[in-house]
Protein backbone atom coordinates (compact mmCIF):
# COMPACT_ATOMS: atom_id res chain seq x y z
CA UNK A 1 0.00 0.00 0.00
CA UNK A 2 0.51 3.68 0.22
CA UNK A 3 4.35 4.04 1.59
CA UNK A 4 4.32 7.49 4.21
CA UNK A 5 6.77 8.55 2.11
CA UNK A 6 4.55 9.36 -0.43
CA UNK A 7 2.86 11.75 2.07
CA UNK A 8 5.71 14.44 1.08
CA UNK A 9 4.87 15.88 -1.84
CA UNK A 10 7.95 18.36 -2.31
CA UNK A 11 7.44 21.82 -2.28
CA UNK A 12 11.08 22.96 -3.02
CA UNK A 13 9.95 24.76 -5.81
CA UNK A 14 8.70 27.99 -4.38
CA UNK A 15 12.38 27.83 -1.71
CA UNK A 16 14.41 27.52 -4.73
CA UNK A 17 13.57 30.76 -6.04
CA UNK A 18 15.75 33.34 -3.90
CA UNK A 19 18.78 31.49 -4.40
CA UNK A 20 17.80 31.19 -8.13
CA UNK A 21 17.13 34.81 -8.46
CA UNK A 22 20.53 35.10 -6.62
CA UNK A 23 22.30 33.11 -9.44
CA UNK A 24 20.31 34.55 -12.17
CA UNK A 25 21.70 38.04 -10.91
CA UNK A 26 25.03 36.53 -10.62
CA UNK A 27 24.94 35.71 -13.80
CA UNK A 28 23.54 38.43 -15.70
CA UNK A 29 26.38 41.51 -13.53
CA UNK A 30 29.36 38.95 -14.66
CA UNK A 31 29.00 37.42 -17.77
CA UNK A 32 32.66 37.26 -18.12
CA UNK A 33 33.42 35.74 -14.82
CA UNK A 34 31.12 32.68 -15.37
CA UNK A 35 33.90 30.03 -15.25
CA UNK A 36 34.99 31.03 -11.99
CA UNK A 37 33.04 29.36 -9.12
CA UNK A 38 31.78 31.54 -6.20
CA UNK A 39 32.50 30.93 -2.32
CA UNK A 40 28.92 30.95 -2.02
CA UNK A 41 28.70 27.76 -4.98
CA UNK A 42 31.12 25.78 -3.11
CA UNK A 43 29.43 26.20 -0.25
CA UNK A 44 26.38 24.76 -1.38
CA UNK A 45 28.20 21.71 -2.95
CA UNK A 46 30.09 20.76 0.15
CA UNK A 47 26.66 20.93 1.50
CA UNK A 48 24.70 18.87 -0.87
CA UNK A 49 28.10 16.41 -1.78
CA UNK A 50 27.14 13.85 0.91
CA UNK A 51 23.77 13.53 -0.88
CA UNK A 52 25.23 13.01 -4.26
CA UNK A 53 27.62 10.74 -3.20
CA UNK A 54 24.53 8.98 -1.28
CA UNK A 55 22.02 9.24 -4.74
CA UNK A 56 25.32 7.57 -6.48
CA UNK A 57 25.82 4.87 -4.26
CA UNK A 58 22.68 4.08 -2.82
CA UNK A 59 20.19 5.01 -5.84
CA UNK A 60 22.04 5.00 -9.06
CA UNK A 61 24.08 1.91 -8.22
CA UNK A 62 21.94 -0.36 -7.63
CA UNK A 63 19.79 0.66 -10.14
CA UNK A 64 22.25 -0.28 -12.50
CA UNK A 65 23.12 -3.32 -11.14
CA UNK A 66 19.26 -4.13 -11.54
CA UNK A 67 19.28 -3.18 -15.12
CA UNK A 68 22.20 -4.54 -15.87
CA UNK A 69 21.27 -8.11 -14.24
CA UNK A 70 17.89 -7.93 -17.18
CA UNK A 71 20.14 -7.20 -19.69
CA UNK A 72 22.42 -10.82 -19.01
CA UNK A 73 21.42 -14.02 -18.47
CA UNK A 74 22.04 -14.68 -14.94
CA UNK A 75 21.37 -17.99 -13.45
CA UNK A 76 22.08 -19.31 -9.79
CA UNK A 77 25.71 -20.58 -11.19
CA UNK A 78 26.33 -17.40 -13.00
CA UNK A 79 25.12 -15.02 -10.08
CA UNK A 80 28.21 -16.68 -8.20
CA UNK A 81 30.47 -16.46 -10.63
CA UNK A 82 29.53 -13.16 -12.33
CA UNK A 83 30.25 -14.62 -15.94
CA UNK A 84 26.78 -14.10 -16.95
CA UNK A 85 26.34 -13.63 -21.08
CA UNK A 86 25.24 -10.32 -22.40
CA UNK A 87 21.44 -10.77 -24.25
CA UNK A 88 20.03 -7.78 -24.97
CA UNK A 89 16.71 -7.83 -24.87
CA UNK A 90 15.79 -11.08 -24.94
CA UNK A 91 14.93 -11.48 -21.16
CA UNK A 92 12.03 -8.77 -21.68
CA UNK A 93 10.52 -10.87 -24.89
CA UNK A 94 10.50 -13.69 -22.78
CA UNK A 95 8.74 -12.07 -19.72
CA UNK A 96 6.69 -10.35 -21.99
CA UNK A 97 6.00 -13.61 -24.19
CA UNK A 98 5.33 -16.03 -20.87
CA UNK A 99 1.90 -17.12 -20.11
CA UNK A 100 1.96 -15.54 -16.64
CA UNK A 101 2.02 -11.44 -17.77
CA UNK A 102 -0.73 -10.53 -18.96
CA UNK A 103 -2.66 -12.01 -16.19
CA UNK A 104 -0.45 -11.07 -13.89
CA UNK A 105 -0.71 -7.31 -15.48
CA UNK A 106 -4.58 -7.51 -15.66
CA UNK A 107 -4.82 -8.59 -11.71
CA UNK A 108 -2.15 -5.95 -10.96
CA UNK A 109 -4.34 -2.90 -12.95
CA UNK A 110 -7.44 -4.52 -11.22
CA UNK A 111 -5.56 -4.49 -7.65
CA UNK A 112 -4.21 -0.71 -8.26
CA UNK A 113 -7.33 0.72 -9.81
CA UNK A 114 -9.97 -0.69 -7.19
CA UNK A 115 -8.28 0.04 -4.58
CA UNK A 116 -7.47 3.52 -5.61
CA UNK A 117 -11.35 4.40 -6.07
CA UNK A 118 -12.43 2.88 -2.58
CA UNK A 119 -9.10 4.22 -1.01
CA UNK A 120 -10.15 7.89 -2.36
CA UNK A 121 -13.88 7.52 -2.50
CA UNK A 122 -14.21 6.26 1.15
CA UNK A 123 -10.98 9.28 2.21
CA UNK A 124 -12.78 12.14 0.66
CA UNK A 125 -16.63 11.05 2.00
CA UNK A 126 -14.06 10.73 5.54
CA UNK A 127 -12.17 14.10 4.96
CA UNK A 128 -15.54 15.91 4.21
CA UNK A 129 -17.48 14.54 7.06
CA UNK A 130 -14.77 15.57 9.58
CA UNK A 131 -13.94 18.73 7.43
CA UNK A 132 -16.36 20.94 10.60
CA UNK A 133 -14.86 19.86 13.16
CA UNK A 134 -17.55 18.30 16.14
CA UNK A 135 -16.41 17.18 20.06
CA UNK A 136 -13.71 14.84 19.75
CA UNK A 137 -13.12 14.73 16.28
CA UNK A 138 -9.75 15.64 16.40
CA UNK A 139 -8.71 12.52 18.49
CA UNK A 140 -10.50 10.86 16.43
CA UNK A 141 -8.88 12.08 12.68
CA UNK A 142 -5.89 10.64 15.10
CA UNK A 143 -7.09 7.60 15.35
CA UNK A 144 -7.57 6.72 11.94
CA UNK A 145 -4.00 7.59 10.99
CA UNK A 146 -3.06 4.36 12.79
CA UNK A 147 -3.48 1.60 10.25
CA UNK A 148 -1.56 3.85 8.14
CA UNK A 149 1.37 4.28 10.78
CA UNK A 150 1.38 0.53 11.59
CA UNK A 151 4.45 -1.89 10.13
CA UNK A 152 2.56 -3.51 7.41
CA UNK A 153 3.46 -7.03 8.03
CA UNK A 154 1.67 -6.35 10.86
CA UNK A 155 -1.91 -5.18 9.31
CA UNK A 156 -1.49 -7.94 7.08
CA UNK A 157 -0.98 -10.94 9.48
CA UNK A 158 -4.38 -9.41 11.31
CA UNK A 159 -5.88 -9.50 7.96
CA UNK A 160 -4.72 -13.01 7.28
CA UNK A 161 -6.44 -14.50 10.66
CA UNK A 162 -9.43 -12.46 10.30
CA UNK A 163 -9.81 -13.86 6.55
CA UNK A 164 -9.15 -17.18 7.37
CA UNK A 165 -11.53 -19.66 6.32
CA UNK A 166 -12.59 -21.83 9.11
CA UNK A 167 -12.16 -19.21 12.52
CA UNK A 168 -11.83 -15.75 10.53
CA UNK A 169 -14.34 -13.24 11.84
CA UNK A 170 -14.97 -12.17 8.66
CA UNK A 171 -16.60 -15.55 7.87
CA UNK A 172 -18.24 -15.46 10.63
CA UNK A 173 -19.79 -12.33 10.30
CA UNK A 174 -20.78 -13.24 6.95
CA UNK A 175 -22.56 -16.39 8.13
CA UNK A 176 -24.95 -14.15 11.19
CA UNK A 177 -26.18 -12.28 7.43
CA UNK A 178 -26.53 -15.83 5.84
CA UNK A 179 -23.39 -16.11 3.15
CA UNK A 180 -21.52 -18.85 2.69
CA UNK A 181 -18.11 -18.91 4.30
CA UNK A 182 -15.49 -17.25 1.74
CA UNK A 183 -11.91 -19.00 1.07
CA UNK A 184 -10.97 -15.20 0.84
CA UNK A 185 -7.13 -16.36 0.69
CA UNK A 186 -7.41 -18.79 -1.98
CA UNK A 187 -7.39 -18.30 -6.21
CA UNK A 188 -9.89 -16.64 -7.52
CA UNK A 189 -10.55 -14.53 -3.69
CA UNK A 190 -7.26 -13.74 -3.29
CA UNK A 191 -7.22 -10.75 -5.21
CA UNK A 192 -10.14 -9.11 -3.54
CA UNK A 193 -8.90 -10.22 -0.41
CA UNK A 194 -5.38 -8.29 -0.73
CA UNK A 195 -7.24 -5.66 -2.27
CA UNK A 196 -9.73 -4.84 0.65
CA UNK A 197 -6.44 -5.22 3.03
CA UNK A 198 -5.04 -2.69 0.83
CA UNK A 199 -8.10 -0.16 0.92
CA UNK A 200 -7.88 -0.62 4.03
CA UNK A 201 -4.07 0.32 4.70
CA UNK A 202 -4.40 3.52 1.96
CA UNK A 203 -8.03 4.89 3.82
CA UNK A 204 -5.88 7.29 6.15
CA UNK A 205 -3.52 8.42 3.46
CA UNK A 206 -6.61 9.62 1.01
CA UNK A 207 -8.19 11.53 4.44
CA UNK A 208 -5.30 13.13 5.29
CA UNK A 209 -4.23 15.13 1.96
CA UNK A 210 -8.02 15.13 1.23
CA UNK A 211 -8.96 16.98 4.69
CA UNK A 212 -5.85 19.12 4.50
CA UNK A 213 -6.97 20.36 0.78
CA UNK A 214 -10.55 20.88 2.09
CA UNK A 215 -9.38 23.18 4.67
CA UNK A 216 -8.63 25.19 1.66
CA UNK A 217 -11.50 25.49 0.14
CA UNK A 218 -13.00 29.55 1.38
CA UNK A 219 -15.82 28.85 3.69
CA UNK A 220 -17.77 31.73 2.26
CA UNK A 221 -18.15 29.98 -0.58
CA UNK A 222 -20.07 27.49 1.06
CA UNK A 223 -22.16 30.37 3.32
CA UNK A 224 -23.28 31.99 -0.72
CA UNK A 225 -24.25 28.52 -2.03
CA UNK A 226 -26.34 28.18 1.15
CA UNK A 227 -27.78 31.34 0.47
CA UNK A 228 -28.51 30.46 -2.61
CA UNK A 229 -30.26 27.23 -1.51
CA UNK A 230 -27.93 24.90 -2.32
CA UNK A 231 -27.95 21.83 -0.24
CA UNK A 232 -25.16 19.79 0.77
CA UNK A 233 -25.20 17.17 -1.71
CA UNK A 234 -25.07 20.30 -4.55
CA UNK A 235 -22.28 21.92 -2.14
CA UNK A 236 -20.37 18.94 -2.65
CA UNK A 237 -20.60 18.26 -6.24
CA UNK A 238 -20.35 22.01 -7.06
CA UNK A 239 -17.87 23.44 -4.92
CA UNK A 240 -15.61 20.83 -3.19
CA UNK A 241 -15.05 18.42 -5.60
CA UNK A 242 -14.32 20.82 -8.70
CA UNK A 243 -12.04 22.85 -6.05
CA UNK A 244 -10.56 19.71 -5.00
CA UNK A 245 -9.10 18.84 -8.25
CA UNK A 246 -5.31 19.73 -8.12
CA UNK A 247 -5.15 17.63 -4.18
CA UNK A 248 -7.16 14.49 -6.16
CA UNK A 249 -4.60 14.49 -9.11
CA UNK A 250 -1.95 14.44 -6.66
CA UNK A 251 -3.73 12.07 -4.57
CA UNK A 252 -4.29 9.29 -7.03
CA UNK A 253 -1.09 9.75 -8.82
CA UNK A 254 1.05 9.12 -5.77
CA UNK A 255 -1.78 6.44 -4.67
CA UNK A 256 -0.92 4.76 -8.55
CA UNK A 257 2.82 4.66 -7.25
CA UNK A 258 2.26 3.12 -3.93
CA UNK A 259 0.32 0.66 -4.46
CA UNK A 260 1.96 -0.57 -7.71
CA UNK A 261 4.92 -0.96 -6.16
CA UNK A 262 3.35 -2.73 -2.74
CA UNK A 263 4.77 -6.04 -1.97
CA UNK A 264 4.06 -6.72 2.05
CA UNK A 265 0.69 -6.50 1.96
CA UNK A 266 0.51 -9.05 -0.32
CA UNK A 267 3.69 -11.19 0.03
CA UNK A 268 2.44 -11.93 3.83
CA UNK A 269 -1.50 -12.24 3.23
CA UNK A 270 -0.91 -14.98 -0.15
CA UNK A 271 2.43 -15.20 -1.51
CA UNK A 272 1.24 -13.97 -4.51
CA UNK A 273 -0.77 -17.50 -5.05
CA UNK A 274 -4.18 -17.25 -6.97
CA UNK A 275 -4.96 -14.55 -8.96
CA UNK A 276 -3.06 -11.99 -6.16
CA UNK A 277 0.46 -11.96 -7.76
CA UNK A 278 1.12 -8.13 -9.21
CA UNK A 279 4.12 -7.17 -11.17
CA UNK A 280 5.92 -6.13 -7.54
CA UNK A 281 5.39 -9.71 -5.76
CA UNK A 282 6.13 -11.74 -9.36
CA UNK A 283 9.56 -9.42 -9.48
CA UNK A 284 9.73 -10.38 -5.49
CA UNK A 285 8.96 -14.28 -6.00
CA UNK A 286 11.39 -14.95 -9.25
CA UNK A 287 14.38 -13.01 -7.07
CA UNK A 288 14.02 -14.73 -3.75
CA UNK A 289 12.77 -18.09 -4.88
CA UNK A 290 9.55 -18.41 -2.53
CA UNK A 291 6.12 -19.19 -2.88
CA UNK A 292 5.04 -19.66 -6.66
CA UNK A 293 8.16 -19.24 -8.17
CA UNK A 294 10.56 -22.61 -6.99
CA UNK A 295 13.06 -21.67 -9.26
CA UNK A 296 15.55 -18.15 -8.78
CA UNK A 297 15.52 -16.06 -11.77
CA UNK A 298 17.49 -12.88 -11.01
CA UNK A 299 17.12 -11.59 -14.79
CA UNK A 300 13.80 -12.20 -15.16
CA UNK A 301 13.34 -10.45 -11.41
CA UNK A 302 15.44 -7.42 -12.44
CA UNK A 303 13.57 -7.32 -15.82
CA UNK A 304 10.03 -6.96 -14.48
CA UNK A 305 11.53 -4.91 -12.08
CA UNK A 306 12.51 -2.40 -14.66
CA UNK A 307 9.50 -2.27 -16.57
CA UNK A 308 8.18 -1.10 -13.01
CA UNK A 309 10.98 1.25 -12.68
CA UNK A 310 10.05 2.72 -16.36
CA UNK A 311 6.25 3.12 -14.90
CA UNK A 312 8.34 5.02 -11.73
CA UNK A 313 9.99 7.28 -13.96
CA UNK A 314 6.85 8.38 -16.47
CA UNK A 315 4.86 8.66 -13.11
CA UNK A 316 7.77 11.04 -11.86
CA UNK A 317 7.59 13.26 -14.95
CA UNK A 318 3.70 13.41 -15.06
CA UNK A 319 3.99 14.64 -11.12
CA UNK A 320 6.22 17.42 -12.15
CA UNK A 321 4.27 18.12 -14.71
CA UNK A 322 0.94 18.04 -12.67
CA UNK A 323 2.74 20.28 -10.18
CA UNK A 324 3.94 23.04 -12.68
CA UNK A 325 0.65 23.17 -13.72
CA UNK A 326 -1.15 24.35 -10.83
CA UNK A 327 1.12 26.37 -9.75
CA UNK A 328 0.89 28.79 -12.98
CA UNK B 1 -29.96 23.59 20.71
CA UNK B 2 -30.46 22.16 17.45
CA UNK B 3 -26.58 22.91 16.84
CA UNK B 4 -25.55 20.50 19.50
CA UNK B 5 -27.53 17.77 18.66
CA UNK B 6 -26.62 18.01 15.13
CA UNK B 7 -22.78 17.57 15.98
CA UNK B 8 -23.56 14.84 18.74
CA UNK B 9 -25.01 12.95 16.31
CA UNK B 10 -21.43 13.54 14.51
CA UNK B 11 -19.06 11.99 17.24
CA UNK B 12 -21.48 8.95 17.55
CA UNK B 13 -21.10 8.20 14.21
CA UNK B 14 -17.50 9.27 14.20
CA UNK B 15 -16.80 6.73 17.03
CA UNK B 16 -18.57 3.33 15.16
CA UNK B 17 -16.54 4.70 11.83
CA UNK B 18 -13.39 4.90 13.93
CA UNK B 19 -14.24 1.39 16.17
CA UNK B 20 -15.00 0.12 11.99
CA UNK B 21 -11.60 1.28 10.93
CA UNK B 22 -9.95 0.22 13.97
CA UNK B 23 -11.49 -3.34 14.42
CA UNK B 24 -8.00 -5.05 13.29
CA UNK B 25 -5.90 -4.00 15.52
CA UNK B 26 -8.75 -4.55 18.51
CA UNK B 27 -8.64 -8.79 16.46
CA UNK B 28 -5.05 -8.44 17.19
CA UNK B 29 -4.88 -7.54 20.74
CA UNK B 30 -8.20 -10.11 22.04
CA UNK B 31 -6.43 -13.04 19.81
CA UNK B 32 -2.84 -12.18 21.39
CA UNK B 33 -5.04 -12.72 24.81
CA UNK B 34 -6.62 -15.70 24.64
CA UNK B 35 -5.80 -18.98 25.18
CA UNK B 36 -4.37 -21.25 22.61
CA UNK B 37 -7.47 -23.76 23.18
CA UNK B 38 -10.25 -20.90 22.82
CA UNK B 39 -8.95 -19.01 20.01
CA UNK B 40 -10.61 -20.69 16.92
CA UNK B 41 -13.68 -19.74 18.95
CA UNK B 42 -13.71 -16.53 18.00
CA UNK B 43 -15.40 -14.44 21.12
CA UNK B 44 -15.52 -11.06 20.92
CA UNK B 45 -13.54 -10.40 23.68
CA UNK B 46 -10.68 -12.73 25.83
CA UNK B 47 -12.96 -14.74 27.53
CA UNK B 48 -10.45 -17.08 27.98
CA UNK B 49 -7.69 -14.90 29.18
CA UNK B 50 -4.25 -15.35 29.38
CA UNK B 51 -0.69 -13.66 29.40
CA UNK B 52 0.84 -16.75 28.12
CA UNK B 53 1.65 -15.84 24.69
CA UNK B 54 3.54 -12.53 25.65
CA UNK B 55 5.51 -14.63 27.93
CA UNK B 56 6.42 -16.70 25.70
CA UNK B 57 7.47 -13.99 22.84
CA UNK B 58 8.93 -11.59 25.09
CA UNK B 59 11.58 -14.26 26.07
CA UNK B 60 12.00 -15.32 21.74
CA UNK B 61 11.75 -12.16 20.34
CA UNK B 62 14.34 -9.77 21.97
CA UNK B 63 16.87 -10.04 19.96
CA UNK B 64 15.02 -8.85 17.16
CA UNK B 65 13.53 -6.01 18.94
CA UNK B 66 17.09 -4.99 20.18
CA UNK B 67 18.31 -5.51 16.44
CA UNK B 68 15.28 -3.38 15.10
CA UNK B 69 16.02 -0.55 17.59
CA UNK B 70 19.64 -0.37 16.58
CA UNK B 71 18.42 -0.62 12.74
CA UNK B 72 16.07 2.50 13.66
CA UNK B 73 18.63 4.03 15.28
CA UNK B 74 21.95 4.16 12.40
CA UNK B 75 18.91 4.89 10.15
CA UNK B 76 17.58 7.82 11.78
CA UNK B 77 21.25 9.04 12.12
CA UNK B 78 22.26 8.65 8.48
CA UNK B 79 19.40 10.08 7.54
CA UNK B 80 19.47 13.26 9.01
CA UNK B 81 23.12 13.45 8.39
CA UNK B 82 22.49 12.99 4.87
CA UNK B 83 19.59 15.28 4.59
CA UNK B 84 19.73 18.22 6.82
CA UNK B 85 23.00 19.90 4.94
CA UNK B 86 21.39 18.89 1.58
CA UNK B 87 18.69 20.46 2.39
CA UNK B 88 20.30 23.69 3.44
CA UNK B 89 22.12 24.03 0.50
CA UNK B 90 18.68 22.89 -1.67
CA UNK B 91 16.91 25.74 0.08
CA UNK B 92 19.43 28.55 0.96
CA UNK B 93 22.83 28.15 -0.98
CA UNK B 94 23.66 28.74 -4.59
CA UNK B 95 23.31 25.28 -6.45
CA UNK B 96 24.17 24.27 -9.88
CA UNK B 97 21.50 21.71 -11.31
CA UNK B 98 19.07 21.72 -8.37
CA UNK B 99 16.12 21.01 -10.22
CA UNK B 100 18.01 18.01 -11.30
CA UNK B 101 18.99 17.34 -7.86
CA UNK B 102 15.32 17.65 -6.44
CA UNK B 103 13.39 15.57 -9.71
CA UNK B 104 15.65 12.72 -8.47
CA UNK B 105 14.57 12.69 -4.98
CA UNK B 106 10.73 13.00 -6.22
CA UNK B 107 11.52 9.59 -8.45
CA UNK B 108 13.73 8.12 -5.81
CA UNK B 109 10.79 7.76 -3.67
CA UNK B 110 8.64 6.10 -6.33
CA UNK B 111 11.01 3.45 -7.27
CA UNK B 112 9.56 0.15 -6.14
CA UNK B 113 11.66 -0.85 -2.77
CA UNK B 114 11.35 -4.69 -4.95
CA UNK B 115 13.79 -3.01 -7.59
CA UNK B 116 16.15 -1.81 -4.68
CA UNK B 117 16.45 -4.42 -3.44
CA UNK B 118 17.60 -6.27 -6.39
CA UNK B 119 20.18 -4.22 -7.12
CA UNK B 120 21.36 -4.18 -3.44
CA UNK B 121 21.22 -7.66 -3.32
CA UNK B 122 23.99 -7.83 -5.83
CA UNK B 123 26.21 -5.62 -4.42
CA UNK B 124 25.94 -6.85 -0.82
CA UNK B 125 26.54 -10.30 -2.37
CA UNK B 126 29.75 -8.78 -3.98
CA UNK B 127 30.88 -7.02 -0.66
CA UNK B 128 29.76 -10.15 1.41
CA UNK B 129 28.16 -7.46 3.51
CA UNK B 130 24.21 -9.42 3.11
CA UNK B 131 23.01 -10.61 6.18
CA UNK B 132 24.73 -7.47 8.23
CA UNK B 133 23.28 -4.55 10.03
CA UNK B 134 25.11 -1.90 8.40
CA UNK B 135 23.71 -3.18 5.27
CA UNK B 136 20.16 -3.02 6.64
CA UNK B 137 20.59 0.41 8.02
CA UNK B 138 22.18 1.84 4.63
CA UNK B 139 19.00 0.09 2.32
CA UNK B 140 16.60 1.41 5.21
CA UNK B 141 17.86 4.83 5.14
CA UNK B 142 17.13 5.11 1.15
CA UNK B 143 13.38 4.59 2.32
CA UNK B 144 13.79 7.90 4.11
CA UNK B 145 16.39 10.82 3.04
CA UNK B 146 14.17 11.90 0.13
CA UNK B 147 11.90 12.35 2.32
CA UNK B 148 14.25 14.37 4.95
CA UNK B 149 15.68 16.61 2.45
CA UNK B 150 11.95 17.68 1.28
CA UNK B 151 10.94 18.34 4.01
CA UNK B 152 14.22 20.33 5.70
CA UNK B 153 13.86 22.02 2.54
CA UNK B 154 10.42 22.76 3.02
CA UNK B 155 11.52 24.12 6.52
CA UNK B 156 14.53 25.92 5.78
CA UNK B 157 12.85 27.96 2.88
CA UNK B 158 10.78 29.96 5.50
CA UNK B 159 13.86 30.41 7.83
CA UNK B 160 13.95 34.47 8.10
CA UNK B 161 16.74 35.70 6.00
CA UNK B 162 17.84 38.36 8.06
CA UNK B 163 18.51 35.48 10.89
CA UNK B 164 21.04 33.86 8.33
CA UNK B 165 22.40 37.35 7.05
CA UNK B 166 23.12 38.41 10.90
CA UNK B 167 25.03 35.39 11.61
CA UNK B 168 27.09 36.16 8.53
CA UNK B 169 27.20 39.91 9.16
CA UNK B 170 29.14 38.35 12.63
CA UNK B 171 31.99 36.42 10.54
CA UNK B 172 29.91 33.20 10.59
CA UNK B 173 30.94 30.27 8.68
CA UNK B 174 28.70 28.67 6.34
CA UNK B 175 29.17 25.48 8.59
CA UNK B 176 28.93 27.39 11.90
CA UNK B 177 25.32 28.87 10.10
CA UNK B 178 24.00 25.74 9.59
CA UNK B 179 24.83 24.25 13.06
CA UNK B 180 24.22 27.08 15.37
CA UNK B 181 21.43 28.69 13.27
CA UNK B 182 19.71 27.00 10.91
CA UNK B 183 19.28 23.55 12.71
CA UNK B 184 18.49 24.53 16.49
CA UNK B 185 15.52 26.06 14.18
CA UNK B 186 14.99 23.85 12.43
CA UNK B 187 15.03 21.26 15.84
CA UNK B 188 11.28 20.11 14.86
CA UNK B 189 11.85 18.93 11.45
CA UNK B 190 14.51 17.19 13.06
CA UNK B 191 12.43 15.15 15.37
CA UNK B 192 9.80 14.45 12.63
CA UNK B 193 12.30 13.17 10.02
CA UNK B 194 14.13 11.13 12.92
CA UNK B 195 10.53 9.64 13.88
CA UNK B 196 9.75 8.60 10.50
CA UNK B 197 12.95 7.68 9.51
CA UNK B 198 13.01 5.13 12.96
CA UNK B 199 9.51 4.03 12.01
CA UNK B 200 10.28 2.90 8.31
CA UNK B 201 13.29 1.42 9.40
CA UNK B 202 11.29 -0.75 12.34
CA UNK B 203 8.52 -1.49 10.18
CA UNK B 204 10.55 -2.47 7.16
CA UNK B 205 10.12 -5.95 5.75
CA UNK B 206 11.38 -5.99 2.12
CA UNK B 207 14.62 -5.28 2.34
CA UNK B 208 14.95 -7.54 5.75
CA UNK B 209 13.82 -10.09 3.82
CA UNK B 210 15.83 -9.86 1.10
CA UNK B 211 18.85 -8.91 2.41
CA UNK B 212 19.28 -10.12 6.41
CA UNK B 213 17.37 -13.49 5.82
CA UNK B 214 19.97 -15.17 7.44
CA UNK B 215 21.09 -12.92 9.95
CA UNK B 216 19.92 -15.20 12.50
CA UNK B 217 19.44 -12.82 15.83
CA UNK B 218 20.83 -10.07 13.79
CA UNK B 219 17.71 -9.53 12.08
CA UNK B 220 14.99 -7.53 13.09
CA UNK B 221 11.23 -7.85 14.47
CA UNK B 222 9.64 -8.22 11.53
CA UNK B 223 11.59 -11.35 10.40
CA UNK B 224 10.90 -12.24 13.72
CA UNK B 225 6.75 -11.96 13.10
CA UNK B 226 7.63 -13.83 9.83
CA UNK B 227 9.44 -16.82 11.14
CA UNK B 228 6.01 -17.26 13.05
CA UNK B 229 4.14 -16.37 9.50
CA UNK B 230 6.33 -19.32 7.92
CA UNK B 231 6.18 -22.08 10.30
CA UNK B 232 4.30 -25.06 9.59
CA UNK B 233 2.18 -25.14 13.03
CA UNK B 234 0.64 -21.48 12.63
CA UNK B 235 0.62 -20.47 16.26
CA UNK B 236 -1.91 -17.51 16.07
CA UNK B 237 -1.47 -16.72 19.53
CA UNK B 238 2.04 -15.87 19.47
CA UNK B 239 1.57 -14.42 16.08
CA UNK B 240 -0.41 -11.76 17.54
CA UNK B 241 1.38 -11.10 20.69
CA UNK B 242 4.27 -10.35 18.25
CA UNK B 243 2.07 -8.17 16.17
CA UNK B 244 1.33 -5.91 19.52
CA UNK B 245 4.97 -5.92 20.03
CA UNK B 246 6.06 -4.97 16.69
CA UNK B 247 3.63 -2.03 16.88
CA UNK B 248 4.80 -0.15 19.70
CA UNK B 249 6.89 2.35 18.10
CA UNK B 250 3.50 3.35 16.50
CA UNK B 251 1.55 3.71 19.60
CA UNK B 252 4.50 5.44 21.61
CA UNK B 253 4.88 7.80 18.06
CA UNK B 254 1.37 8.87 18.18
CA UNK B 255 0.82 9.04 22.37
CA UNK B 256 3.94 11.05 22.74
CA UNK B 257 4.59 12.93 19.27
CA UNK B 258 1.59 13.09 17.79
CA UNK B 259 2.29 16.96 16.57
CA UNK B 260 5.70 15.93 14.92
CA UNK B 261 3.40 13.46 13.04
CA UNK B 262 0.80 15.58 12.06
CA UNK B 263 3.86 18.11 10.60
CA UNK B 264 5.13 14.92 9.14
CA UNK B 265 1.87 13.88 7.14
CA UNK B 266 1.04 17.18 6.01
CA UNK B 267 4.09 19.01 5.33
CA UNK B 268 3.82 19.85 2.01
CA UNK B 269 1.59 17.26 1.16
CA UNK B 270 -0.62 20.02 -0.52
CA UNK B 271 0.63 23.02 -1.47
CA UNK B 272 -1.26 25.92 -2.90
Amino acid sequence: MVRPVGIQTPAPAPSLEPALEAQRAELGAAPPRRRRIKPSTWAGLAFVAPLVIYVALLYAYPLYENVSMSLHRFTRATFVTGEAPFVGLDIYREVIGSPQFWPIVRQTATFVIVSLVFQYAIGLALAVFFRRGFPLSGLLRGLFLVPWLLPIIVSATTWQWMMDADSGIINRLLGVVGVDPVWWLNADHSLWAVTIANIWLGIPFNLVILYSGLQNVPADLYEAASLDGAGAWRQFWSITFPLLRPVTAITLLLGFVYTLKVVDIVWIMTMGTGTSQTLATWAYSMAFGKGTSAVIKYSQASAVGSILLLVALVMGFVYLFVQRRQED
Amino acid sequence: MDRVTRTWWKTVLGVVLTAVMLFPLYWMINVSLTERGSIRNGDLYPKAFTLEHYDVVLHDQLPYLGTSILVGVGTVVLTLAISAPAAYALSRLVLPGRRVLSFLLIVAQMIPAVVMALGFYTIYTNLGILDSVPGLILADSTIAVPFGVMLFAAFMTGIPRELLQAAQIDGASYWRTFRSVVMPVARNSAVTVGLFAFLWAWSDFLFASTLNRDGGKLRPITMGLYDYIGSQNQQWGELMATAVLASIPTAILLLVAQRYVAAGVTAGAVKD
